[in-house]
């Protein structure tokens, strides 16, 4: 009987052309390129994973220490250390290949030159679903400050990433706008297929023993439950402003924290810092998504997305 | 590598605040090698999101124990667990330390606490050597008779002279390493603060024997996918390159290492 009630509830969902079996996916930096989680949990259980950036050449990234536990969060200034293109695609590729689950590769660049450059390279490598493009990253001096924030950058860099790739292109957005709403539909008019919303919130701690930053880089990007109500407030602006999907980010620990997105606008969601608390996390998000849908007599997913009544 | 809900079923207290936590891990503790750690998330935690790392101090017929002292805010919150309280690990993780090369003497190095990782080293090694522990003052000085059980000779100092020498742990290395004859090529397996880590290191390149290293460093996952507990290794071609504590560590054969930091 519960078996007949469960197959009738649809879970999947469809990410500006990616299929997703459940809308909870694995976000950027926080699953390595995959292999890393490979004795713990089941790949083919996830919506996608969205595997750590990667930039042309790669890069060592951050002097150490990179990341420190604060109330309900984690300052993270890792760098974006990365193999660079060749180094994943040879690497780490025919690994992920191995499952049914889409791979999106989240990209970055120090130049508009390198962003196109980087998904041309991409848009030929077999296996690969998405470009999830990083003009946010709090960690890189190019990264929020040159692309993420400044509107003109930013149209710029996503057209023309858009003329190098025909994968499906996702830019993630930075959460410190004073109007995501704009930021949102300047990247659908772009071309983009959908939304990641937000990254980590830049952010610093301090040592106050010896007065100095806790991290290396000095500063970072905070993510964790702490900045969640940050997220939802923000993808349910942007929600308004365009009509692609968005993948909701910020601090998701259990299933009600992925409703709460999904109500607010989202189609899908991505679990970032608990992956580190708990690798199954995001299973057990699907799992409880599933059982209120039952307990909410819906049957897909589509029923939940943006019913915020407000 | 695997996760486990593991029982507690012993918790006490050693000495000074130091505590003994035993786990029925059936999954875990058979996989187990001698240096490696468990990723544990610690109950009651409210606010604080990650797991903590531990040195797998014994492993054995279905069981891990942890040697640990409350110095923050997960091991203080540790203190009141429970036996027959469960708790989540991940393990074993790590690379763990090797076996002692043929014709070696082997020579553990402790500072405080850091006897936990080397236990399992002192019990599989196929030689005894010399135990080297040392600690602020005698209530760091731990499972002496534990080691001596096993064969091994172990010599002692202290911060405040409480217990063995007065001075550092390498104070008493140095003194054995002036008596040991040439004959007599050590090896060393070490755990322990950076700084002592580093003496150790330096003790090994001016002999020219090898030195063990288990580096301790902050983590994040555990796992290596989050990049947080990177240390500086050396490559061939003079540079260097980083390397995950977590994963093609915590043990390092000092001369990979990169001392800046």
């Amino acid at each position: 009987m519960n078996n007949t009630m469960t197959n009738e509830i649809d879970l999947s969902v469809n990410i500006g052309g990616i299929r997703m079996k459940t809308p909870v996916m694995v976000a950027s930096g926080t699953f390595g390129y995959g292999p890393e989680y490979a004795d713990l949990i089941d790949f083919n259980q996830l919506g996608a994973i969205v595997v750590k950036g990667i930039c042309l050449e790669g890069t060592k990234g951050n002097p150490t220490p990179r990341t420190v536990e604060v109330t309900s969060g984690l300052i993270n200034a890792i760098g974006l250390q990365n193999p660079g293109v060749e180094g994943f695609v040879r690497n780490y590729m025919p690994f992920l290949r191995q499952f049914d689950v889409p791979v999106i590769v989240n990209i970055w660049g120090k130049t508009v030159e390198e962003y196109e450059e980087v998904a041309a390279r991409f848009d030929q490598v077999e296996g690969v679903a998405g470009l999830e493009v990083n003009v946010s990253c709090p960690n890189i001096k190019e990264g929020r400050g040159l692309f993420g924030t400044n509107p003109d950058m930013f149209r710029r860099v996503l057209s023309a990433v858009r003329t190098r790739t025909r994968l499906t292109l996702i830019p993630k957005l930075a959460p410190d706008l004073s109007h995501i709403g704009s930021f949102a539909k300047a990247a659908e008019e772009c071309g983009a297929d959908a939304l990641s919303l937000i990254n980590s919130i830049p952010a610093m701690a301090i040592d106050v023993e010896t007065r100095r930053p806790k991290l290396g880089n000095v500063t970072g990007g905070l993510s964790g439950p702490a900045i969640r109500p940050i997220a939802v407030k923000l993808v349910w602006e942007a929600a308004k402003a365009v009509k692609i999907p968005m993948i909701g980010i910020g601090g998701i620990m259990n299933a009600n924290d992925a409703l709460e997105f999904m109500i607010a606008g989202a189609s899908a969601v991505a679990i970032g810092t608990a992956n580190f608390t708990d690798p199954g996390t995001a299973m057990k998000v699907t799992a409880g998504i599933r059982s209120y849908m039952e307990r909410h007599s819906l049957t897909h997913i589509k029923q939940v997305v943006g019913t915020v009544k407000t | 590598m695997q996760l486990e809900e593991a029982r507690i079923v012993q918790h006490t207290e050693v000495q000074g605040g130091y505590r003994l936590l035993v786990m029925d891990a059936p999954g875990i503790a058979p996989q187990v090698k001698p240096g490696q750690f468990v990723h544990l998330k610690v109950p009651h935690l409210g606010e604080a999101l990650l797991r903590r790392p531990f040195s797998i101090f014994k492993a054995g017929e279905g069981r891990l124990s942890i040697l640990y002292k409350s110095i923050g805010q997960g091991t203080n919150t540790m203190k009141y667990l429970q036996p027959g309280e469960s708790l989540d690990l991940i393990g074993p993780l790590g690379n763990g330390f090797p076996i002692p090369a043929e014709d070696t003497l082997p020579a553990l190095v402790a500072g405080g606490y850091g006897m936990a990782a080397l236990y399992l080293a002192a019990r599989t090694a196929p030689v005894r050597g010399l135990a080297f522990f040392g600690g602020r003052k005698s209530d760091d000085i731990l499972c002496v008779d534990e080691f001596e059980a096993l064969g091994w000779e172990v010599r002692i100092a202290t911060d405040d002279g409480t217990r063995g020498k007065k001075g550092l742990v390498t104070a008493v290395l140095d003194e054995w390493i002036g008596q040991k004859g040439p004959a007599v090529v050590p090896e060393f397996f070490a755990c322990g603060p950076n700084p002592m880590l580093k003496a150790v290191a330096d003790r090994a390149a001016a002999g020219g024997w090898k030195a063990w290293v288990s580096v301790d460093r902050n983590m994040c996952c555990g796992v290596g996918a989050c990049l947080t507990c990177v240390q500086k290794i050396r490559t061939p071609d003079g540079g260097w390159t980083w390397h995950r504590v977590c994963r093609e560590g915590p043990v390092f054969e000092s001369r990979e290492v990169v001392w800046d930091e």
